[in-house]
């Protein structure tokens, strides 16, 4: 098989779409905080504790989509704390943002150690399994990608569609998109800057978890140290690649992802000729690429990253 | 709730704001010993013995420290001039790359000649790494946080692969690790026996150089002008970009600095556990250092007691050491609120 045969097998595009999944909600999950104006560091810690406590709820004996609400909830805990220190504290969104990332991650590593000190091999969980769509999965290749993957990555389409009606087509949308680009017009409304603005984090926070949440349940089975390894940095960069719209960072996730899974089949082909760690730089560098590609036409919101105080100008 | 900023910092606030924060971290973390099955009391105490309780584990403890003023300083100085730069870890690992590429033997280097041609690759190769996302920043307005992080990976697989192939030590049994340095290279140890070393005087005589450079110097004064308003500090014309590239590139450069000194001061050779996370915890020590070049001296010791008592904790009571990274995270958290209400007085109403 050469480089090129490669893009036209079904395996391909399942990996693909497979890889984006976490992209997918992690990249969502930021966007909705950095559209209310919040820029949300915490994202790589914040995946790390949804990997970790969603598999270890499944672990303890819980069912599958509990241990999905348990990652969504501790997600959403920790984008509260996130939320109250910048939102009406203002304190500095990037060294919070590392903050939280820094607790999360070391909370994770924690628990995960004290409940099980002496481990040598992660233990497995029984993770979702993938479930064919009748009918549309037998479509060739498309089919196939799309329609043969776990329930999470089925969820991760259903909430770019609703995250992109809520934000484009109702009340509460208007609302999130205008708190980051003017609060004071919000204030005005008669509506909670300070509310508006926790909740987006929450949310947003929660979705990250989920992403987190997919790595142990849905594609590792287990949980290992350091198995976020950049993916929500990397969603930063796609926030800025998809200029805030969540259908552009559906499709940025998309292809990153093809990118790397062919990287990762490309490695295989060429053997060791080439070292494998160049094929692993690669998602890294293409994403500091995108943020230089999209740089000129970046139009972040307004406010973000500009904590509102009433009253002041 | 409205905050209405303090027409004056105390200075009594600003020293007694990082042991509040450390107060209050270590109590909400007694929280997670409990639930470990360890009595608090015994907990800290073994980690105050283990840390500093001994000659033998005071010089871990500074020994530990020494990175941490490396990348603390790194950090504090960037931050300083509002420029992001969270990639310390992989700065370090550049510097440990160059202290490599020249002191394990492969040139001749006379003995006078080798600690400052270390200290010169290593400061270059730091400043080197942070080069592109300072250019990135200037030039694009590419977000530098983003860069830098995402070049913290890149780093690690590049050390990979050079560990792999063209520095993979000969004599090292197969292990993916560099070749040691040679005797000349060395930092010696500060006294025999003791894990302590020369990098410690190093970072000590960098802070001064540091603190002196920001409150006695031109430059020093635009870094923090441009970081306090660079707008109003283009209206009086300073060269805002070139202020900027050179305070980003001393950072690169200070960060670079820490891999010279573990690699010839305590660990010989690179590998790639050289840093256990010294570049992110170099934040959180900038920050209990309200970026404070001194400061940072004694926030980096802090730091290290806590990870090196953590050590001990751990084999004495069996409370997992990654404790030590909870109580710094909460430490951080804890001295953002409380800076907060130095610099600001909280109306709760109105």
């Amino acid at each position: 098989m050469d480089w090129l045969e490669l893009l036209w097998t079904a395996s391909f595009w399942v990996a693909t779409v497979r890889i984006a999944t976490p992209l997918i909600l992690g990249t969502l999950g930021e966007l909705i905080c950095e559209r209310a104006g919040v820029l949300n560091l915490g994202i790589e810690g914040l995946m790390t504790l949804g990997a970790m406590s969603g598999w270890m709820a499944v672990y303890q004996g819980a069912d599958l989509w509990t241990g999905v609400a348990t990652a969504a909830l501790m997600g959403a805990l920790f984008g509260a704390l996130h939320g109250l220190l910048t939102v009406p504290l203002g304190l500095s969104q990037h060294v919070t943002g590392i903050g939280i990332t820094l607790l999360t991650t070391s909370l994770s590593y924690y628990t995960y150690r004290l409940v099980l000190p002496e481990v040598s091999s992660p233990p497995r969980i029984e993770a979702f399994t993938p479930w064919a769509i009748p009918g549309l999965s037998s479509i060739p290749v498309l089919g196939e990608a799309l329609f043969t993957q776990t329930p999470m990555t089925y969820l991760a389409f259903g909430l770019v569609l609703v995250v992109g009606l809520v934000l484009y087509r109702t009340p509460l949308g208007l609302a999130i998109r205008t708190v980051g680009e003017n609060p004071a017009a919000v204030e005005a409304q008669g509506i909670s800057v300070t509310g508006l603005r926790i909740g987006a984090v929450m949310f947003g926070s929660a979705l990250m978890a989920i992403a987190g949440a997919f790595l142990t349940m849905s594609a590792f089975n287990a949980f290992f140290f350091n198995m976020v390894n950049g993916r929500g940095w990397i969603c930063i960069a796609l926030v800025v690649f998809a200029s805030w719209h969540p259908g552009k960072a559906l499709l940025g996730a998309l292809l990153f992802a093809a990118f790397d899974a062919y990287q990762l089949r490309l490695q295989q082909l060429v053997g060791s000729a080439v070292p494998y760690q160049l094929f692993l730089m690669m998602p890294y560098l293409l994403s500091i690429l995108a943020l230089l590609l999209i740089s000129r036409k970046v139009s972040a919101p307004q406010a973000l990253m500009a904590p509102y105080r009433k009253g002041e100008r | 709730m409205r905050l209405e900023a303090r027409s004056e910092i105390s200075w009594r606030g600003a020293l007694l704001a990082p042991l509040f924060a450390v107060f209050v971290s270590l109590i909400l973390c007694s929280g997670l010993i409990l639930w470990s099955g360890a009595s608090v009391l015994e907990a800290y105490r073994s980690m105050l013995e283990g840390s500093l309780g001994s000659g033998f584990s005071l010089a871990e403890t500074l020994s530990r420290a020494t990175p941490l003023i490396f990348t603390g300083l790194a950090a504090a100085l960037a931050f300083r001039a509002r420029f992001w730069n969270i990639g310390a870890e992989g700065q370090l690992y550049a510097g440990a790359i160059g202290v490599t590429l020249l002191g394990t033997g492969d040139y001749q280097i006379s003995s006078t000649m080798m600690p400052l041609v270390l200290l010169g690759i290593s400061t270059f190769a730091g400043a080197l790494w942070l080069f592109a996302p300072a250019v990135l920043k200037l030039r694009f307005q590419v977000d530098e946080v983003v860069t830098t992080l995402l070049l913290n990976f890149v780093m690690l697989l590049l050390v990979s692969l050079l560990l792999e192939g063209p520095l993979k030590d000969p004599m090292g049994l197969g292990w993916p690790q560099a070749a040691p340095v040679v005797p000349d290279a060395e930092l010696p140890k500060l006294v025999p026996g003791f894990r302590a070393h020369a990098g410690l005087l190093i970072a000590l005589a960098l802070v001064l150089i540091t603190w002196t450079v920001q409150t006695r110097t031109t430059w020093g004064f635009e870094m923090r002008a441009v970081g306090l308003n660079p707008e109003a500090a283009r209206f009086a014309g300073m060269p805002v970009e070139r202020v900027l590239l050179t305070t980003a590139l001393c950072s690169g450069a200070i960060a670079g600095l820490a891999g010279y000194s573990e690699v010839a001061g305590l660990k010989g050779n690179l590998t790639l556990d050289l840093s256990p996370g010294f570049g992110y915890s170099g934040i959180v020590v900038a920050m209990l250092a309200q970026l404070h070049p001194l400061g940072v001296v004694a926030s980096a010791f802090f730091v290290a007691t806590i990870f090196v008592g953590a050590d001990a904790m751990s084999r004495a009571v069996g409370v997992p050491n990654y404790i030590a990274d909870v109580v710094v995270a909460t430490s951080l958290l804890c001295m953002l609120v409380a800076v907060l209400q130095i610099r600001y007085r909280i109306h709760w109403r109105g």
